[in-house]
């Protein structure tokens, strides 16, 4: 078959008022798709041949269905994403996410700013986790500037903790999101609540609640502040009994588990053909987690398990979720002990602008904090891919320098992105009220997805 | 001593245009289950880009470049490869047969650097608005400047 043949035609009015018109983005008629398209959009991709779903697509007639839209404006969308289902009475047969809505051109903007500024840029992309976004940014520039071996273990370790932390942070806005979307609405303020401490213990730290870049390449922006040790052990005695009650409130209640048990189900081989990572992968009870399997920063000196489910259902990726929960807690316990004394970040005089004290005494000091915030330091000509976990799955960074002190190319492989694909697949055949419950539980952050 | 980089253990190939789907069907063969991220560079002002000498063999460097992560989650490891375009014939073969995956990432890069896969089910925009002109990732649109444009307005 001749490729250009599949390439949905643009229907009806195509010339636009811009003059140009690639095709349509929203849900199209059964009629008007290929079988290419029907079999990907229906979920079918491994389990039906092409000429079993050409079939199919002519049993059902237009006027039995009827295609809805949900969102951008939904509550229980997360943002702005945007929903087209086809209904056939209660049942979804077809569903297309259309997004962009949030488009703001994050990775052009990340051409025109220094790799010292690009934190910034990348730390908004997801907003619920974005420590982990500015930490794989910084991990790939220092593998382009060739420091990655020679970060201080204490910025190492500094940089572990708030992975972890802002790991719980996002995994309880998630427990807020669920329970509302499901109808538990007090677990919304719950779950707020927790999240809330984390983000306080941020904003000591960091001076913000959120997109903090602190994590810059080198090291972390500043030393934790004092008294940061007896903070972070209040936060850990006061989540093991919240999430007890959410153990309560959710898990164990036959209104939760007859919600999620058994919808969105999504096989093993299905995830890994559509490059879904995080809960969404270890709830088909694979096992892939980055910081164990492809260790990163210090990951391989703690000891950690790596918690996978068993259907592939939304309750398993709730599951999941809470008790990664309980993980990074063993982990943030285990920096606790192990956190090394020493810098916070990297003392490579290119990177690394003068300490403040400093400035004030020296003038090549001042002239080097001036320079090296106004024109940035030049990374060396190449390309590098770094992937870490972040809370959504595998969030990795691509960078093409051609030698100047801006990314020749940034590009972030956004978890959000790739795994709102599942969503069609999770969705086909069940009823449009547990729609809501598999967008919940993919957790997707639109901040990212549109970048 | 500390000039020496990780990023050498990346393993980084060229592919021919023609062989791509070839490769990728052998490299999914070999266990590379999983395409982590495909996304292309625009090469326009900087041509050369610094390549080590014999890793080329054949392959001419061209304005676009197609890069495509797999992720083997048997094996743990990655593969890079990286697929020349010619800006005279901006297309290149679909991998969404192979890896399905692929669909919303080729979306993306055709959407942002104007590039065809052929074989795509449904090569549409997908975060630009279906009626936009010009491709913003290239390196010939400017950033800024540029009137902002709305669908279905009177130009």
């Amino acid at each position: 078959m001749t490729a250009t043949e599949n390439i949905v035609a643009p229907k009806g009015d195509e010339v636009t008022a811009a003059g140009t018109n690639e095709g349509r983005q929203e849900l199209q008629l059964r009629k008007d798709v290929s079988a290419k398209e029907i079999l990907r959009g229906s979920g079918a991709v491994l389990r039906m041949s092409e000429s079993e779903v050409a079939a199919l697509a002519g049993t059902q007639s237009e006027d039995q269905t009827m295609i809805i839209n949900m969102g951008p404006q939904h509550p229980s969308t997360h943002g702005v994403l945007r929903l087209m289902l086809e209904l056939s009475g209660e049942t979804v047969l077809r569903c297309k996410p259309v997004i962009g809505y949030l488009h703001t051109g994050m990775e052009k903007t990340g051409e025109s700013l220094t790799f010292m500024q690009g934190g910034t840029n990348v730390t908004r992309m997801d907003y619920a986790s974005p420590l982990n976004n500015e930490l794989v940014f910084a991990l790939t520039t220092e593998k382009l500037l060739g420091i990655d071996q020679d970060i201080p273990e204490r910025a190492t370790w500094i940089r572990m903790l708030l992975s972890e932390l802002n790991r719980i942070s996002s995994h309880l806005l998630f427990m807020a999101t669920n329970g509302m979307d499901i109808g538990a609405v007090s677990m919304m303020l719950y779950g707020f609540r927790e999240r809330e401490e984390v983000l306080r213990f941020f904003q000591k730290v960091t001076g913000l609640r959120m997109n903090h870049n602190f994590i810059r390449p080198g090291g972390v922006a500043a030393d934790l502040p004092a008294g940061w040790r007896d903070e972070v052990l209040k936060l850990l005695e006061a989540l093991p009994p919240r999430l007890a009650e959410y153990e309560i409130l959710m898990t164990g209640q036959p209104i939760w588990r007859e919600r999620l048990q058994g919808v969105g189900v999504i096989t093993r081989d299905e995830a890994i053909a559509l490059s879904a990572t995080g809960p969404i992968l270890r709830s088909t009870g694979l096992s892939w987690d980055l910081r164990r399997d492809m260790p990163y920063l210090r990951y391989d000196k703690v000891e950690f398990d790596v918690i996978v489910g068993s259907y592939g259902d939304a309750f398993d990726r709730y599951s999941i979720r809470l008790n990664e929960i309980r993980e990074s807690m063993r982990i943030v316990r285990q920096v606790l002990d192990a956190m090394p004394q020493g810098d916070y970040r990297i003392q490579d005089k290119k990177v690394t602008p003068p300490p403040r004290g400093r400035i004030d005494e020296s003038m090549e000091a001042l002239i080097h904090h001036f320079k090296i915030f106004t024109e940035g330091f030049k990374v060396p000509e190449g390309e590098a891919y770094v992937a870490i976990e972040s809370p959504r799955g595998e969030i990795a960074c691509y960078i093409a320098s051609d030698g100047s002190a801006t990314p020749y190319r940034m590009h972030v492989r956004a978890p959000s992105f790739i795994n709102i694909q599942t969503m069609p697949h999770m969705m086909r055949g069940g009823l449009v009220a547990d729609a809501v419950a598999v967008i919940s539980s993919v957790d997707p952050v639109l901040g990212e997805v549109d970048r | 001593m500390t000039q020496v980089s990780s990023r050498v253990a990346d393993d980084v190939r060229f592919v021919a245009k023609a062989d791509y789907l070839k490769t990728l069907a052998k490299l999914r063969e070999e266990g590379f289950e999983m395409c982590a991220d495909l996304t292309a560079v625009d090469y326009l002002t900087h041509p050369g880009r610094n390549i080590a000498a014999g890793v080329l063999g054949e392959i001419k460097l061209e304005r676009f470049e197609v890069v495509v992560n797999l992720l083997s989650l048997s094996q743990r490891r990655r593969v890079r490869l990286r697929v020349q375009i010619a800006e005279s014939d901006t297309t290149i073969d679909s991998a969404f047969d192979l890896y399905p995956g692929t669909e919303a990432m080729e979306r993306e890069v055709f959407d942002m650097f104007g590039i065809k896969f052929n074989g795509h089910p449904d090569l549409t925009r997908i975060l630009m608005p279906e009626d936009w002109q010009g491709h913003p990732l290239r390196k010939d649109y400017g950033a800024g400047n540029i009137p902002v444009q709305f669908k279905g307005a009177a130009s």
